[in-house]
């Protein structure tokens, strides 16, 4: 597969970028890892006349810890997510995901910006970052602006980035203290696919009186966009901790997510496996035993 | 339009002038003539175009040239000293780990990386390793076993 020419633009600023931006709208492309947009571009899906190259900008890389709270550069890429000392306690839950992104090739490409820019509804770090509160900060030459996550998420392949804006980082805050979390991802195969259902879940207990204090659910693969079961959440939060409780928890996600039918499964098998990913979930944060899943 | 780059490949510096449009991919083959390093599906999915970017492997075919500008590049070409073959590659010959050939040069250099990571791999971190390195002969087991061999026991 061949890509069609264009022209290749390398900014030594941001203000460069924001400036390029302003001049070419949607003429330009803004390229990261690429393992996203190039192969958009060889399938002629999009075509743009000109790519506007991040990568060599230092201010987007790196992950910096403040008093309590994460900024990851969108130039992080996901084998740097993998591997960062900071991703400790419920961060960690953001590094465990990107652990299940496509192969190595790819995590050493890949970035936290694009995979979010790209905003499939089943981008892997998405369901860990809802149930983490980030934000997003974007900025153009007008200055910078951060907006929840949740609401940068529009659509399949729609975000709220304007125009001249790009995603200049992830803002995650501290996560409760004794959260227990996990991600698990439901493919075709163990490896190399995207999701057909994933869960991420973060939750916090009492455990004098065995209940949930607070419970975080994103769902991934199964809406328009990465999703909060907000529904599910309410029912386990502050109550006591059980098996009866989390099935029942699991069906009322099943029933508020919005699932499609796709070449990969049908809308059914998809509401079924949110109804088991969701109760495994739940149970593998909080130490119980669950089926063997993945590798 | 051309733009100038450099490259460090298999530890020789060299400088060329490519369009914006080509992928590291075909600088390495069509430029370069190193046909080691095979197009699959070019689309990042079958790892037959695995180089090492600064060590690190990528898929070859889902960069532009550009985007490698000053990184050095290791290929298959870039393994064998001389006559005498990479470590890797006598054990892949040893195990039997080939048949067609078309996944080796891929599947090599994503060993050649974690084993630079990893002296002493688990089977597992070998099969973790291999996810993005299809090989349709399904000769897995044997590729595995030929990395294995290499494993640095009781030092890892």
């Amino acid at each position: 597969m061949r890509l069609k020419p264009f022209e290749f633009l390398n900014p030594s600023s941001l203000e460069d970028v924001f400036e390029l931006l302003v001049r070419y709208g949607n003429e330009a492309k803004c390229l990261a890892g690429g393992t996203d947009l190039l192969v958009q571009m060889k399938q002629r899906r999009i075509l743009p006349k000109r790519l506007i190259n991040l990568l060599p900008l230092s201010e987007l890389k790196g992950i910096h810890k403040a008093e309590d709270s994460l900024r990851i550069g969108a130039l992080t890429r996901h084998v740097d997510l993998e591997r960062s000392a900071f991703l400790e306690k419920g961060w960690n839950l953001l590094a465990l995901a990107a652990t299940k992104i496509g192969s190595p090739q790819i995590r050493h490409l890949g970035t936290i910006g694009g995979n979010l820019c790209n905003a499939s509804p089943s981008a892997d770090t998405a369901p860990p970052l809802l149930v983490l509160h980030a934000t997003v900060c974007l900025s153009s030459l007008k200055g910078n602006r951060q907006i929840p996550l949740e609401a940068f998420l529009t659509g399949p392949g729609q975000t709220g980035l304007r125009e001249d804006e790009i995603l200049k980082e992830v803002i995650l805050p501290k996560p409760p203290e004794g959260s227990l979390f996990t991600y698990l991802k439901l493919g075709r195969r163990k490896s190399m696919d995207l999701a057909l259902v994933s869960v991420a879940v973060l939750v916090t207990i009492n455990p004098e009186r065995k209940t949930f204090e607070q419970v975080r659910l994103a769902l991934g693969s199964v809406a328009p966009t990465p999703i909060r079961a907000r529904a599910a959440e309410k029912q386990l939060g502050g109550n006591l901790i059980g098996e009866e409780a989390i099935r029942e928890a699991a069906e009322t996600a099943a029933q508020e997510c919005q699932p499609m039918t796709d070449l990969r499964a049908t809308a059914e098998y998809r509401r079924e496996m949110v109804k088991v990913l969701v109760e495994r979930a739940v149970k593998q944060s909080l130490g119980f035993p669950i089926p063997p899943t993945g590798i | 339009m051309i733009y100038p780059m450099k490259l460090t490949v298999n530890d020789e510096l060299i400088e060329l002038e490519v369009p914006a449009h080509r992928t590291l991919l075909e600088v390495l083959r069509n430029d370069l003539g190193l046909k080691g390093t095979k197009e699959g599906c070019g689309a990042g999915e079958c790892g037959a175009c695995t180089v090492l970017l600064d060590d690190e492997p990528v898929n070859a075919c889902l960069i532009l040239a550009l985007q490698a500008d000053g990184k050095r590049v290791t290929t298959i070409e870039g393994l064998s000293k001389g006559s005498n073959l990479h470590a890797i590659q006598e054990a892949f010959i040893r195990h039997g780990a080939i048949q067609c050939g078309f996944c080796t040069p891929g599947m090599i250099l994503s060993a050649k990386a974690l084993l630079e990571r990893t002296p002493n791999p688990t089977e597992k971190e070998v099969r973790r390793s291999l996810v993005g390195n299809f090989c349709r002969c399904t000769g897995y087991q044997k590729i595995v076993e030929a990395i294995l061999s290499l494993a640095k026991r009781g030092d890892g």
